[in-house]
C-alpha cells in the first residue's frame, strides 16, 4: 500500500523543526548579530570598529588585567582544586561527603556574594574583626581591593569547578594502573607524580580551560573588588562604558565583548592542542584504586582540609551574616546593636529591592521551566538521534554558556535595541530582554543532565511504546518525559539557583523596573550600603541552600554527577 | 495474524552489510526461529521487521502490506507488531496493569473494555492480582510474563521475540519455553523468535532460519537442519557437526551415494541428483562414530580427553588427516586415554551439497 509507506514521519519532522527554531533564536542569532556588528558596523563591511577598539589604550589595559587575573585565578583554582580532588579521591580521609558538599558550596554562591562576604571579612568595618578588636582603623584600604585580591577570590570561586572535573577523572582511573606501579616498587607519592597526575592531564587541562573561561568572563568579583581600586578588566570596562554612554557606545562594547570571547576561545583551543600532544586514553575499566592509608597523617590532613573549608566557606559567610545584622557602616556588633532592620528594609521597604526579589524569582522560575521543557526534546535528538548534525546542535547550545556572560548580554542588546521587525515589539529596556538572555545562557545547564539521563535509559523502553502504537509526541509525554524528568528537573533547579542571584548579564540589561537581586545588591554595595547588600546576599544564599536540600531528594533517581555537591 | 515475507532484504551500515539479500516467507501462524552466532545480523533482521531500521534494498511485507522498501518505511507504531524484548523493557514508572494496558490507552480504547482486556491478559500469563505491582517488585520470570501479556493485549499481527530467555536463570528457561509454546498454541500468532541458543530454537520452532555473516545460511525444519545441513557453516554450527573431506564415488541412488573418507569407503545420505565429484565434504555427528578395534575404519590417536561426568568427550585425530578433529562421547568406564591409539568407524553421514560457487 503505497499510501501507508509514503506516510511521512510528521511528528519527528515537527520536533526537529521546533528544536531548530529554538536553537537558531537562542544561540545562533545573537552570536551572528554580534559578529555582524564587528565586521560590518552599520551594515557595510569595514574594519572601523576593530581599528577604533584597538586604538584605545583602555582596551589594552583592560585586556592585560583580564589576562593577569584570568591566568592567576586559573592557576590558583587548578592547584587548590586538584590538590583537594587527590586528597578526597585517593586517600582514606574521613567525612568525604561533608567535605565535598562544603568545598563545592562556593560554586553555588554567586561571585558577587563571595566578593561581598570576603570584603566584609577583612575591611575596616568588618564586624568579624571588630569582635576581637582586630579591625584596621576606618579609612584604611581593604586589602582585597587589589589584583591579588581578585586572583584569590577567583581561585576560591572556581577551585571547586576544577575539583569536580579532576575528581570525575580520578574516579575512572583503573586500579590496575596504580597497583602495577606499586608492585613495581613505587611509593604512593611517586605513583601520584609519575602515574596518576600524568594520566589526569586531560581532566586537569579541561578543568583549567573551563576555569580560565570562567575567570576571564567573571563580572561580580572584579566589579566588587576592582572598580573601587579602578582596576578594570574587560567585563567591568564594558559595564562602565555602557552605564556611562548608553546605547551610543554599544558598538565599542561589542568589540570588547568579542575580544573576551576570543580570549576565552584561545584558552579552550590551547587546552585542545596541549591534550592532543600525547595519547592519554585509558582503555580498561575497573574498580577505583584502594584509598591510600594516610596513617598518622590522617588527622593532620583532615584538620587542614577543614581549616581550608573554614577559610573559604564558613568565615566569609559568617562575616556576611554579621554585616547583615549591623545597623550601619562601621558600627561594632554587640547584643545591643544587632538588628534585623536590614532584612526588613530590603524585603518590605525598599521598592527596587522588592521588585528585584519579585523579578529574579519569576525570571529564574521561567528560565528553569522553559529549559526543562525544551531540554527533553533537544536531549532526545542529541542522545538518540541518528543525524550527523546533532553534534553541531550540541555545540550551538553550549556556546552561549561557554562564552562569558558579557558576550551574550551585548549580543542581546544589539539584537533587541530596535523593536523586533514586523511585530514592533520592544524588548529593550524591559524585563523580557533579561529573560531572553537567561533562556539562551542557561539552557545548557538543564540539557547536560538530561542527556546523561538519556544515556542511562534503555532505548528499548521507547521502542516498546512505539510498537504499542504510540506516536512520538505520545511517547514523549507518557514514556520519555517521566523517565528523564528527574535529571531534567535537577537541571532546572540548578538553573534556578544560578539565575536567582545572577549579575553579569542583568547588570548590562537591566532598566528601571526590571532590576534583579544581583543588580540591586551591586548598587547597594556601590552606594556604601553593604549592610543591605549583605542582607540580600544572606537571603539568596539561604534560598540556594534550601533548594540544594530539596534537590537532594531527587538524588536517588539521578545519574551520578548531575548534582555537583553530592559525592 | 498475518504472514511475513522478506524479499531480498539488504541492510547496509556505513561500510558493511549487516543483512545481505535475505528472503524468508513466514506462513500465517508459523513459529520461526532465527538462529545464529552473535554478530550474524539476526537482531538487525528483527529491527528491520519491527521498523526501527530502514532497508537498504528489498522489501518486507506483513500480510498484504508492504511495510519496508527502498521507497519508504511504515513507522513502527503503525505496524501492529508486538515485541518481547531481551531485557523486557517494562516501564518502571508504571504499574504492571498500566504497562499492559499502554497500547490500549494509546489507541484510546474505552476504559472499561481496556480494563477487561488487561485482566484477561494477566490471567492468560498467570499473573492475576499482580496488576498494581511495579515491575521492579517482580521476579525475572514474572517480568517476562508481563512483557508477554503487554505484547499480546494489542492482538498484534506478528510477535517478535528478541532473545527473550537470555537474561533468565537456567532453571527458569525450561518453564518459560513451555510457556512460549503454550502461548503460540493458544493464540496462533505468527512468531519470529531471535535466539543464539540452538536447543531453544529446536524445541520451539516450526522452522529455523540460520544466519551467518548477514546471509541466510539455511531455512528449514529443525530435523532437516540437523540431518541435512545445506552447507558447511550450518553443518558445523548445529550440534557441533564434524566436517570431513570426501570424494564422491557414485551418483545418488535412493537418497544415498558412496564416498571415500579418510581412506575408507562408506555410504552416506545425500540430495537427489548428486554426481561423483572430488573435494566434497560430509557431515557426521558424534553419535555416528563407533570405536571398532578390529572392524573396518581408520586409525588415529586420542588428542584430548575431557571428563564430563558419567562419560568423557574424546577428541580424536585420524592418522590420515592429523589436523582434523573428530569428537565423540564415551560413557564410563572410559577405556581410552589421552594419546591412545584407536580405530574408528563412521556409520553414516550426510553429503554436503555443492555450494552455489563450486
Amino acid at each position: 500500500m503505497p499510501t501507508r509507506i509514503g506516510e511521512s514521519r510528521g511528528q519527528e519532522m515537527a520536533l526537529t523543526a521546533a528544536v531548530a527554531v529554538v536553537i537558531v533564536l537562542l544561540s545562533l542569532l545573537p552570536m551572528l548579530r554580534l559578529v555582524r556588528e564587528i565586521v560590518a558596523p552599520g551594515g557595510t563591511l569595514s574594519t572601523v570598529a576593530i581599528a577604533a577598539g584597538l586604538r584605545s589604550p583602555a582596551t589594552w589595559i583592560a585586556t592585560w588585567h583580564t589576562l593577569v587575573v584570568g591566568i592567576g585565578g586559573t592557576l590558583l583554582a587548578v592547584l587548590s582544586g586538584t590538590m583537594v580532588a587527590v586528597l578526597v579521591s585517593l586517600t582514606d580521609i574521613r567525612g568525604r561527603g561533608a567535605l565535598v558538599l562544603c568545598y563545592v558550596m562556593p560554586l553555588m554562591i554567586a561571585p558577587q556574594v563571595t566578593a561581598l562576604a570576603w570584603l566584609q571579612l577583612f575591611g575596616p568595618a568588618s564586624p568579624f574583626l571588630k569582635l576581637f578588636g582586630a579591625a584596621p582603623p576606618l579609612g584604611t584600604k581593604n586589602p582585597l581591593y587589589s589584583t591579588s585580591g581578585i586572583i584569590l577570590l577567583l581561585g576560591v570561586q572556581y577551585g571547586p569547578l576544577v575539583f569536580l572535573l579532576v575528581r570525575a577523572g580520578l574516579r575512572k582511573l583503573p586500579r590496575e594502573l596504580v597497583e602495577a606501579a606499586r608492585a613495581g616498587g613505587a611509593e604512593w607519592f611517586t605513583v601520584l607524580v609519575t602515574i596518576v597526575l600524568p594520566l589526569m592531564t586531560p581532566s586537569i587541562m579541561a578543568a583549567a580551560a573551563l576555569a580560565f573561561v570562567s575567570c576571564v568572563g567573571n563580572f561580580g568579583i572584579p566589579a566588587f573588588l576592582g572598580i573601587p581600586a579602578n582596576y578594570l578588566v574587560l567585563p567591568t570596562l564594558i559595564y562602565q562604558k555602557l552605564t556611562g554612554g548608553g546605547p551610543a557606545v554599544l558598538g565599542d562594547t561589542a568589540f570588547l565583548s568579542v575580544l573576551i570571547g576570543v580570549i576565552a576561545m584561545a584558552g579552550i583551543l590551547a587546552q585542545e592542542v596541549m591534550s592532543r600532544r600525547r595519547d592519554y586514553r585509558i582503555s580498561s575499566t575497573s574498580l577505583p584504586a584502594e584509598p591510600y592509608e594516610l596513617g598518622r597523617w590522617r588527622a593532620i590532613v583532615q584538620a587542614g582540609m577543614w581549616l581550608l573549608i573554614m577559610l573559604v566557606l564558613f568565615l566569609p559567610l559568617f562575616g556576611l551574616v554579621l554585616t547583615s545584622l549591623v545597623p550601619g557602616y562601621g558600627i561594632a556588633l554587640t547584643a545591643k546593636t544587632a538588628t534585623l532592620d536590614n532584612y526588613r528594609f530590603v524585603l518590605f521597604e525598599h521598592d527596587a529591592a522588592n521588585r528585584a526579589f519579585f523579578n529574579s524569582f519569576w525570571l529564574s522560575i521561567a528560565a528553569a521551566f522553559f529549559a526543562v521543557v525544551v531540554a527533553v526534546p533537544i536531549g532526545y535528538l542529541i542522545a538518540w538521534g541518528k543525524q550527523r548534525w546533532v553534534r553541531l546542535l550540541n555545540l550551538a547550545v553550549e556556546l552561549p554558556y561557554a562564552l562569558p556572560g558579557v558576550v551574550l548580554a551585548i549580543a542581546s542588546l544589539l539584537l533587541f535595541l530596535r523593536p523586533i521587525p514586523l511585530t514592533g515589539i520592544q524588548l529593550y529596556n524591559t524585563v523580557w530582554i533579561i529573560l531572553y538572555a537567561y533562556l539562551a545562557r542557561f539552557l545548557v545547564l538543564a540539557l547536560r543532565p538530561t542527556i546523561s539521563g538519556y544515556h542511562q535509559i534503555d532505548r528499548a523502553l521507547e521502542e516498546a511504546a512505539q510498537v504499542a502504537g504510540a506516536g512520538l509526541f505520545t511517547r514523549m509525554r507518557t514514556i520519555i518525559f517521566p523517565l528523564v524528568a528527574p535529571a531534567a528537573i535537577a537541571g532546572g533547579l540548578l538553573i534556578f539557583m544560578t539565575a536567582l542571584s545572577e549579575l553579569t548579564v542583568s547588570a548590562l540589561l537591566w532598566s528601571s523596573g526590571s532590576e534583579t537581586i544581583g543588580v540591586v545588591m551591586f548598587s547597594f554595595e556601590q552606594g556604601g550600603d553593604s549592610n543591605y547588600a549583605a542582607a540580600m546576599s544572606v537571603i539568596t544564599v539561604a534560598v540556594t541552600f534550601v533548594l540544594m536540600l530539596v534537590t537532594n531528594l531527587l538524588a536517588p533517581y539521578l545519574p551520578s554527577g548531575v548534582l555537583p555537591w553530592r559525592d | 495474524m498475518a504472514r511475513l515475507s522478506l524479499d531480498h532484504v539488504t541492510k547496509s551500515f556505513a561500510n558493511f552489510d549487516a543483512v545481505k539479500d535475505v528472503s524468508i516467507d513466514v506462513a500465517d501462524g508459523e513459529f520461526l526461529a532465527v538462529l545464529g552466532p552473535s554478530g550474524c545480523g539476526k537482531t538487525t533482521l528483527l529491527r528491520l521487521v519491527a521498523g526501527f531500521e530502514k532497508v537498504s534494498s528489498g522489501e518486507i511485507r506483513i500480510g498484504s502490506d508492504v511495510v519496508s522498501s527502498s521507497v519508504g518505511s511504515v513507522a513502527p507504531e503503525k505496524r501492529r507488531v508486538g515485541i518481547v524484548f531481551q531485557n523486557y523493557a517494562l516501564w518502571p514508572h508504571m504499574t504492571v496493569a498500566e504497562n499492559i494496558g499502554y497500547s490500549l490507552k494509546v489507541a484510546k480504547l474505552d476504559k472499561a473494555v481496556a480494563r477487561q482486556k488487561v485482566q484477561d491478559a494477566l490471567a492468560l500469563v498467570n499473573l492475576q492480582g499482580l496488576g498494581e505491582r511495579r515491575p521492579a517488585n517482580l521476579s525475572g520470570g514474572q517480568r517476562q510474563r508481563v512483557a508477554l501479556a503487554r505484547c499480546l493485549v494489542a492482538a498484534p499481527s506478528l510477535v517478535l521475540f528478541d532473545e527473550p530467555l537470555a537474561n533468565l536463570d537456567v532453571h527458569l528457561r525450561a518453564s518459560m519455553e513451555d510457556e512460549f509454546a503454550a502461548f503460540h498454541k493458544r493464540t496462533g500468532t505468527t512468531i519470529v523468535y531471535i535466539t543464539h541458543d540452538q536447543a531453544e530454537a529446536m524445541a520451539l520452532a516450526d522452522r529455523i532460519a540460520v544466519m551467518d555473516h548477514g546471509r541466510l545460511a539455511q531455512l528449514a525444519t529443525p530435523r532437516e537442519l540437523y540431518h541435512e545441513p545445506a552447507n558447511e557453516m550450518v553443518a558445523s554450527f548445529i550440534s557441533q557437526g564434524i566436517l570431513l573431506p570426501a570424494d564422491v564415488l557414485t551418483g545418488e541412488d535412493g537418497g544415498h551415494c558412496k564416498v571415500r573418507v579418510l581412506g575408507t569407503e562408506l555410504v552416506v545420505r545425500c540430495r537427489p541428483g548428486e554426481r561423483p565429484r572430488a573435494g566434497a565434504k560430509i557431515c557426521c555427528r558424534s553419535a555416528d562414530l563407533d570405536v571398532s578395534p578390529d572392524g573396518p575404519g581408520f586409525d588415529g590417536f586420542v588428542k584430548r580427553l575431557i571428563y564430563q561426568g558419567g562419560g568423557a568427550r574424546i577428541e580424536f585425530a585420524p592418522a590420515a588427516g592429523p589436523d582434523l578433529t573428530l569428537h565423540f562421547e564415551q560413557p564410563d568406564p572410559v577405556a581410552l586415554g589421552s594419546g591412545a591409539q584407536a580405530r574408528l568407524r563412521i556409520r553414516s553421514g550426510w553429503l554436503i551439497p555443492a555450494g552455489p560457487g563450486s
